[in-house]
């Protein structure tokens, strides 16, 4: 096709390569789209708050207030953005393998669900026990739940997208059965929920911060996924399957152990997300488990281009935005709803943006 | 009505199943043909969830301020056509993901049709009229199984006539040949990128209405947990009715069956496994989907384009 002809774009900053060096230019080509996109999606979600009869200017203003403006604010935002980089990771791994998985609210419920019962039976066993057997159980729930995905994929060439969706269905009709029934605690009259996992078992805050250990958990997660992804022999295997999966099955790598095995992490890391809402936040499981940190978390690992580092700055972007909508409800009287809305232009502005993904190139000297 | 009940006993299973699967089924099949035209040019649009819950929001809102429902289905066709054209657009662009873009317009056909749809929740908007079936019987769950909606007997008619319009005609034609084979299509003077965006344009319009039935007929109202994934469920449904619209209607009718089957139940008194028999669509889908792929060899119904994208 003589459209894909380089489309170079001449950068007067190119030139003068010998002043920054091609890496940190090829990066910052290769984030442009990206950046781009946001102001875009800014742009847009501008006018619609236009039309919906408020100054945009003014909105933003008090997004910025809302998520990072004041030191509660940076709290609050990185609270929220703590299961996000963990459900990001959900999508991120097993995109690098070419999968599309978006099940990572079921994994984050179910991983939820077991940390919680889990706990009943241990209640009275150290903190260290019990804390330590529900990130277990929540992992192994979590890993289960999108692994099978993978699995139904590369062993039945079953479409992964649509499988890890069912999934997370079937298990929130399984949560919800659960904690309407056999693992309801019968105080909870108005919303049923599990019993207390106990107040000694309760995740502590972060030394010096207003802001629970779940945050420490995204930030190593992430840290663990770049190693094993970027520098590991994992890692290369696995991106080299996303590239090309015939070349990978020619050179003898186990494609179906591969996927499953990456599902298996992007899932465990999505079901700890679930553990930290219990352990940290609600100290049961309940209805607020399904605040959609699943569904943020696609479009996290799709902003942050699936590599895991970059999707630490992005969720506590995506994670101020959201602790802002609190406050857009109560100055512009703007529905809930508003913070979905820039999220969705943002994803379909940012997809859009793909198709200048690489014509944007360094002119050869 | 307590006799009449009482006579029925555990018959009123069943008749609630099929009630509920000429209900239910109507977002299912509007979807899965729209779905089906799109697929059959080559393309997936995972996006129909979110068209489907605009669709549902606009035609609500349109009932309400024109005062007739078939304004609202108008207005949900029309939605969906723009969603569906946003979709084609995007992904006639080069190095545009199609699943990737369904996806983000899925997440936001739903905040959008949340945040628009926010005053909506308290009116009460005139809804669909319905065709009683069931006139012949004295038995008022009878009567009240068979109550079924215009707008879904279209969809009956539409199947065969969207097969035939495939299968028969010049547009039919060029959309299974650019949904087959872009480069053929191409070499016999097509844009493969325009048959594509018509097809998913139009996918839309069927999404959208599929959507006006659920807030203007059953349930009939607007809020926001009025659709639990149907429109997903209508995607992997295409997969199991092998693109075929035919097939699509009876795929449609067996998923309203299984999403009839947890308030049947509990219609006759077994509540107890409720929210796992919420679960039986879903389940019924991942198995359907299951059974009905293979990992050495695709379906030979499958538009070959499809298998290339992967």
């Amino acid at each position: 096709m003589t459209a894909s002809a380089p489309v170079g774009v001449e950068l007067g900053a190119v030139r003068r390569r010998s002043a920054l060096g091609e890496r940190p230019l090829r990066w910052l080509l290769s984030v442009l789209p990206t950046l781009g996109a946001i102001l875009v999606s800014l742009a847009l979600f501008g006018v619609f708050v236009a039309f919906a009869g408020h100054s945009p200017l003014a909105v933003y203003a008090e997004m910025y207030r809302g998520a990072f403006g004041t030191w509660f604010s940076v709290q609050n935002s990185l609270l929220r953005a703590a299961p996000l980089m963990l459900t990001g990771l959900c999508t991120a791994l097993p995109a690098r393998l070419g999968l599309i998985v978006i099940g990572g609210e079921g994994a984050l419920v179910v991983g939820g669900l077991a940390a919680a019962g889990v706990a009943i039976p241990l209640s009275g066993s150290p903190p260290t026990v019990v804390v330590g057997a529900m990130m277990l159980a929540s992992m192994l729930a979590g890993g289960v739940w999108i692994g099978a995905a993978g699995a139904l994929r590369v062993l039945r060439g079953v479409n992964e997208t649509i499988s890890s969706l069912l999934l997370a269905y079937i298990g929130i009709a399984v949560f919800n059965h659960l904690v309407e029934g056999p693992l309801r605690d019968p105080a909870s009259l108005n919303k049923p929920s599990t019993p207390h996992i106990g107040d000694a078992n309760m995740l502590g805050n972060l030394p010096g911060l207003d802001v629970h250990w779940g945050l420490g958990f995204g930030i190593v997660a992430c840290v663990v996924c770049h190693v094993l992804m970027e520098h590991s022999v994992f890692g290369f295997a696995a991106r080299m399957v996303g590239g090309n999966p015939r070349a990978a099955r020619l050179s003898g790598l186990s494609v179906p152990r591969l996927v499953i095995v990456t599902c298996c992490l992007g899932g465990a890391a999505a079901g700890l997300a679930g553990m930290v809402e219990v352990a940290a936040i609600h100290g049961n499981a309940n209805a607020s488990l399904l605040a959609g940190y699943g569904y943020a978390g696609i479009l996290v690992a799709f902003l942050a281009g699936h590599t895991p580092l970059a999707i630490l700055p992005v969720a506590i972007l995506l994670g101020g935005i959201s602790a802002s909508g609190g406050l857009l409800q109560r100055t512009f009287g703007l529905p809930d709803a508003a913070v979905n809305v820039l999220q969705g232009i943002l994803f379909v502005v940012l997809l859009g943006s793909q198709t200048y993904r690489g014509r944007l190139r360094l002119a050869r000297s | 009505m307590e006799d009449a009940s009482f006579a029925l006993g555990i018959w009123g299973v069943p008749l609630a199943i099929v009630g509920g699967a000429l209900r239910v089924s109507a977002p299912f099949l509007f979807v899965s043909l729209g779905e089906c035209i799109t697929e059959k040019s080559g393309r997936v649009n995972l996006g129909l969830e979110g068209t489907l819950v605009m669709g549902a929001m606009s035609a609500y809102a349109a009932s309400y301020w024109s005062g007739s429902p078939w304004v609202g289905v108008a207005a949900a066709g029309l939605v969906g056509a723009l969603f569906g054209a946003l979709h084609g657009w995007l992904c006639g662009r080069p190095r545009v993901n199609d699943i990737a873009v369904g996806i983000a317009l899925m997440l936001f056909g739903i905040g959008l049709a949340f945040f628009l749809g926010k005053p909506l929740i308290q009116p009460t908007a005139p809804r669909l009229p319905a065709l009683s079936l069931g006139y012949f019987s004295q038995i008022p769950q009878v009567r009240s199984a068979l109550a079924v909606n215009a707008l879904f007997l279209v969809g009956i008619l539409l199947a065969p006539a969207l097969r035939w319009a495939l299968v028969r005609t010049r547009w039919g034609l060029i959309v299974r040949t650019v949904g087959e084979s872009a480069e053929a299509a191409r070499a016999m003077g097509y844009d493969v990128n325009r048959v594509r965006f018509w097809a998913t344009a139009a996918g839309g319009v069927l999404a959208g209405i599929g959507g006006s039935f659920l807030s203007l007929f059953y349930p009939g109202s607007w809020n926001e947990g009025l659709s639990s994934g149907q429109g997903l469920m209508a995607v992997a449904l295409v997969i199991f009715a092998r693109w075929d619209p035919v097939r699509c209607l009876y795929a449609s009718l067996l998923f309203g069956g299984a999403t009839a089957l947890g308030p049947a139940l509990q219609s006759v008194g077994v509540s107890s496994g409720y929210y796992l028999f919420n679960a039986a669509p879903y389940a019924l889908t991942l198995l359907i989907m299951v059974l009905s792929s293979s990992a050495h060899r695709t379906s030979v119904d499958q538009p070959a384009e499809l298998i290339a994208a992967r």
